[in-house]
């Protein structure tokens, strides 16, 4: 009944609904004749697009191990967790120093298959710390508020998030160190793929499968999935709602964790208090792609994302002939985030959205 | 079982409040707060922030107890709580006396110990120290809340006149220079802090004044009194009130000098974009995280046309047609053009999805302005320069060389511009609150649905909602390239747009005192406390938490949102009080 009430009074300003098929045509036009000039023109070879993939794939298993936090929570509070990038910064920020200290003492290269698990506990476990003590804190007291006021909240925590952990640790930057095996590369076919991109990505998807067993596997799993679906009727079976929203937000908090020192081991440098911010967009973006509250969809969206941005400068946008296309990856995120809200709220798999509005 | 319970809570609270302290120490706060003095070479700011939470803390302790009328046992127990509170920090002597915590933690400095053990040789004697200290604190704490309300009162403005006036001393000083004699002044601050005297007479000075107003004023408050008067004489309280508050206005500038005028144009620039966005976020409901794309807009447009530098509208046409007072308006039209196109496409999005759409313009811009692709037009990373300032009466028409324009080119003066498009802006809002489209706003942000079925074109209203809200940002943007100078695309981060949302917000959402209140709270204090700059964010962060928890209408909010945030509050308020129990359990465990 809200969807037809919505359509009838839109229907007056049909203006939104041409500007709206109107960028649709743009769209699509713009990214066929990027695409069709590059290929026409043979800039690149098709090894290099497949490594152009092959890293898409890599980078966006963490968008997606990042992105399952924001789904977990949406899934059981419809709340945007704004500061879930700060909590994956938390543990990557936190976790860097011990790998330095690591680093130092040796251990990191005399027992990486050791010490590289000890890290992501470890980030696991400050991210998770993170994460309870924003919802026992800022979140829980909020959960009858109107809408867009735990989202101020979770603003108001994420640039409290940042600027508490410039004050910890300064604000230069620090860069996670090289591990020996996680270099070179080995052929496959005609391309080379870098050993460092496929221990991130089986690593994320090690991690992944291992959500999604908790999920539909296990009792607590099973009392995640009843709240999402309803948390008076899951109270009335006995469930503790409260104690699975903190789980909820343990679980995400520890994936984002994890997920900062894959993104470490994979892209060393560049970590520092704001490192949370555009990961998290980023990785909120995968989540609305796959359908928001949807487990496997973060995972495609944030593979999907991964992909779409190592391949889309080159293809679309150095097609249309702008130079430096490269720079504008992340205009490609955050222009992939803004069309996904207005084309298809609902994700890629999604489909409870809608009903879920209110 | 009482005292059992008791104990609990005083560890809780005692631990709580070291906590703090731990973490404003961890964080840097306290170290650099500790360069300011309030009171000359007595009290610094640092030592204030150092007991302030175990005051607090044995305040409350105090307060629970306040029903066994024992004062010895509150007393006590405030002491008791300002001794916990020690615990974390001495922990933190401890580790950092066996471990180099400096490495990790860069702000784990030498110094910080040395504050925290009170400047003592011995870390032994100065933790002991502490500890000291930290329970008078407690007990203090514990004292005020144990004496009469009245009195309480009168104590904390005291302490907080006089921490006001020592903190900012400089800005004081200023002040104070127009009216009082100037050895006077010396007698009363040394440098920019109070003398110990004048702390003192200061301090009793403003609480026995207080403390006699409490009696006066107990139950007339200035407004009721004014309301009580008959109705002309009504009108010329109102006009005198009007005619100070204009030539207070027309002063300021050349009452607090060059440096704080030109904190009073940033000011006035962020009041104009908080009126601004005050329509979409406060007014119409539409939570806009990327204002600043209208900031970016009326700075570019204003900085490629008035340009003399090679980006230039004349050096790329050979036209010289624009000066300031011409682009102006043309900034706060294209901002609003930008505003319109942009809203179209999101009109149809709930509320957070629209936030984080509009976040996402918001970085887009800033990518795009900083990119090579358009660095032609705009400048990529190097930006515009050689924006000139506004010159009044700038296009003199007659030939005589003699007339040169008047450069407005120091903050004094600019101050008037901005002064201008304030109260133009304040103007514009107020009407519109209360306009038949401010009304339409307010329904669409109660309720869509309703609206709608109300009759009210939703889609339309929310697109003048963003048009309308773009045309102060395009305003402040264009006063703000001509203003610098120069304008670099890194000056238009979301930054910008938290600020102006955490203004609105702090200061009241939908209330145009709030903003006013909110943006010289906000960007006014952290500008003359320099030690406050590097921290602002992470407080703005910490008062959005705290308001939405406590207070979500804001500071001074409007009559409307405070009734509709109160009754939100009061429907939800049966629910959540047995899940509250429940948490208990889970944290206990």
């Amino acid at each position: 009944m809200r969807l037809v009430l919505n359509q009838r009074t839109l229907d007056e300003f049909s203006w939104v609904d041409f500007t709206i098929g109107v960028l649709r045509v743009v769209i699509i036009a713009l990214i066929l004749i990027g695409s069709f000039n590059t290929l026409s023109s043979g800039r690149f070879t098709s090894d290099q697009w497949v490594s152009l993939v092959i890293s898409g794939l890599a980078q966006g298993s963490i968008y997606a191990l990042i992105a399952l936090g924001y789904t977990l929570v949406y899934g059981i509070l419809l709340m945007i967790n704004f500061a879930h990038g700060e909590v994956f910064m938390s543990g990557a920020f936190t976790a860097v120093f011990l790998a330095q200290a690591f680093d130092r003492s040796g251990f990191l290269n005399s027992a990486p298959l050791l010490a590289i698990p000890v890290l992501i506990v470890f980030a696991a476990l400050v991210s998770m710390t993170v994460a309870i003590l924003l919802e026992r804190i800022a979140y829980r007291p909020l959960r009858n508020a109107p809408r867009l006021v735990p989202l101020i909240t979770a603003i108001g925590a994420s640039f409290f998030l940042q600027y508490t952990f410039r004050g910890f640790y300064g604000s230069s930057f620090q860069a996670y160190p090289t591990v020996d095996i996680l270099r070179g590369s080995f052929p496959v076919g005609s391309v080379n793929v870098p050993i460092s991109q496929v221990v991130v990505f089986s690593a994320a998807l090690l991690l992944m499968f291992c959500l999604y067993w908790l999920v539909e596997r296990t009792k607590i799993g099973k009392a995640m999935r009843a709240v999402s679906e309803n948390k008076e009727v899951s109270a009335l079976m006995g469930v503790d709602i409260d104690r699975i929203i903190v789980f909820t937000f343990a679980i995400g908090g520890a994936l984002a964790g994890a997920a900062g020192v894959i993104n470490g081991l994979y892209r060393p440098q560049g970590v520092n208090f704001f490192m949370g911010f555009v990961p998290g967009i980023k990785a909120f973006t995968a989540a609305v792609l796959g359908g928001i509250g949807n487990i496997p969809g973060a995972m495609l969206g944030g593979l999907f994302l991964g992909v779409i941005e190592a391949i889309g400068p080159n293809l679309v946008l150095a097609g249309l002939g702008i130079p430096g296309a490269n720079q504008l990856k992340d205009v490609i995120a955050f222009t992939m985030l803004v069309l996904v809200l207005i084309f298809r709220p609902q994700g890629i798999l999604g489909e409870r959205l809608a009903e879920k509005k209110a | 079982m009482t005292m059992q319970l008791n104990w609990r809570f005083l560890i809780r609270a005692g631990l709580i409040a070291g906590a703090a302290t731990l973490y404003v120490s961890a964080i840097g706060m306290l170290e650099s707060f500790s360069g300011r003095e309030v009171i000359r070479e007595t009290v610094t700011l640092g030592q204030l922030m150092l007991v302030a939470a175990s005051a607090a803390a044995g305040y409350f302790a105090a307060n629970r107890l306040s029903d066994t009328r024992n004062p010895i046992a509150q007393l006590a127990s405030g002491l008791l709580v300002g001794f916990i509170s020690s615990i974390p920090l001495l922990a933190l002597i401890l580790v950092n006396s066996q471990i180099e915590l400096r490495g990790v933690l860069v702000n784990i400095t030498r110094n910080l110990i040395q504050i925290l053990t009170l400047s003592q040789e011995n870390q032994l004697s100065g933790s002991l120290l502490l500890t000291l200290s930290l329970g008078v604190a407690g007990a203090f704490g514990a004292g005020l809340a144990l004496i009469p309300r009245r009195i309480r009162r009168a104590v904390l403005i005291g302490l907080a006149v006089t921490v006001g006036v020592g903190t900012l001393g400089e800005l004081v000083q200023q002040l104070l220079r127009q009216v009082i004699d100037r050895d006077v002044l010396r007698a009363i601050f040394i440098r920019n802090s109070l003398s110990p005297q004048a702390a003192l007479v200061l301090f009793v000075v403003t609480a026995v004044l207080t403390f006699g107003l409490s009696w006066s004023t107990e139950e007339r408050t200035l407004r009721s009194r004014v309301a009580a008067l008959p109705p002309d004489q009504r009108r010329y309280v109102r006009a005198g009130g009007v005619s100070l508050l204009a030539v207070l206005l027309l002063a300021l500038p050349w009452l607090v000098g060059t440096a704080t005028s030109d904190v009073l144009t940033d000011v006035g620039l962020y009041i104009l974009m908080g009126l601004g966005l005050n329509i979409a976020v406060g007014l119409a409901g539409l939570l806009d995280l990327g204002y600043v794309t209208n900031f970016a807009v009326g700075a570019y447009v204003m900085g490629v046309l008035t340009s003399t530098g090679p980006l230039g509208f004349e050096a790329k046409t050979g036209i010289a047609i624009f000066n300031f007072w011409l682009v102006l308006p043309i900034s706060l039209l294209i901002a609003m053009f930008t505003g319109f196109i942009l809203a179209l496409p999101v009109l149809r999005m709930r509320g957070d999805y629209l936030a984080i759409a509009t976040l996402g313009f918001g970085e887009i811009i800033r990518l795009l302005a900083i990119s090579d692709w358009l660095k032609p037009l705009i400048g990529g990373a190097q930006g515009v320069l050689f924006i000139p300032k506004p010159q009044f009466l700038g296009v003199t028409l007659l030939p005589q060389p003699e007339i040169y324009p008047l450069v407005l080119n120091d903050p004094q003066q600019l101050y008037y511009v901005i002064l201008a498009a304030c109260l133009f802006a304040i103007f514009v809002s107020t009407r519109l609150n209360n306009s038949r489209i401010g009304r339409q706003w307010m329904a669409v942000r109660e309720d869509e649905d309703v609206a709608a079925a109300m009759g009210i074109n939703t889609a339309k209203s929310k697109l003048l909602a963003f048009t309308l809200s773009a045309a102060t940002g395009g305003l402040a943007g264009g006063i703000f390239a001509s203003k610098l100078g120069t304008i670099f695309p890194n000056s238009f981060s979301l930054l910008v747009s938290i600020n102006v949302l955490s203004l609105i917000i702090i200061g009241g959402m939908g209330s145009v005192p709030g903003i006013v209140i909110g943006a010289f709270v906000l960007i006014g204090l952290p500008e003359l406390l320099r030690e406050f700059d590097q921290y602002r964010l992470l407080l703005y962060g910490a008062l959005l938490i705290v308001m939405m928890l406590s207070r979500p209408e804001g500071l001074w909010p409007s009559a409307v949102h405070r009734r509709e945030m109160h009754s939100a509050e009061d429907e939800a308020g049966t629910v959540p009080e047995s899940p509250r129990d429940a948490t208990v359990v889970v944290t206990g465990d």
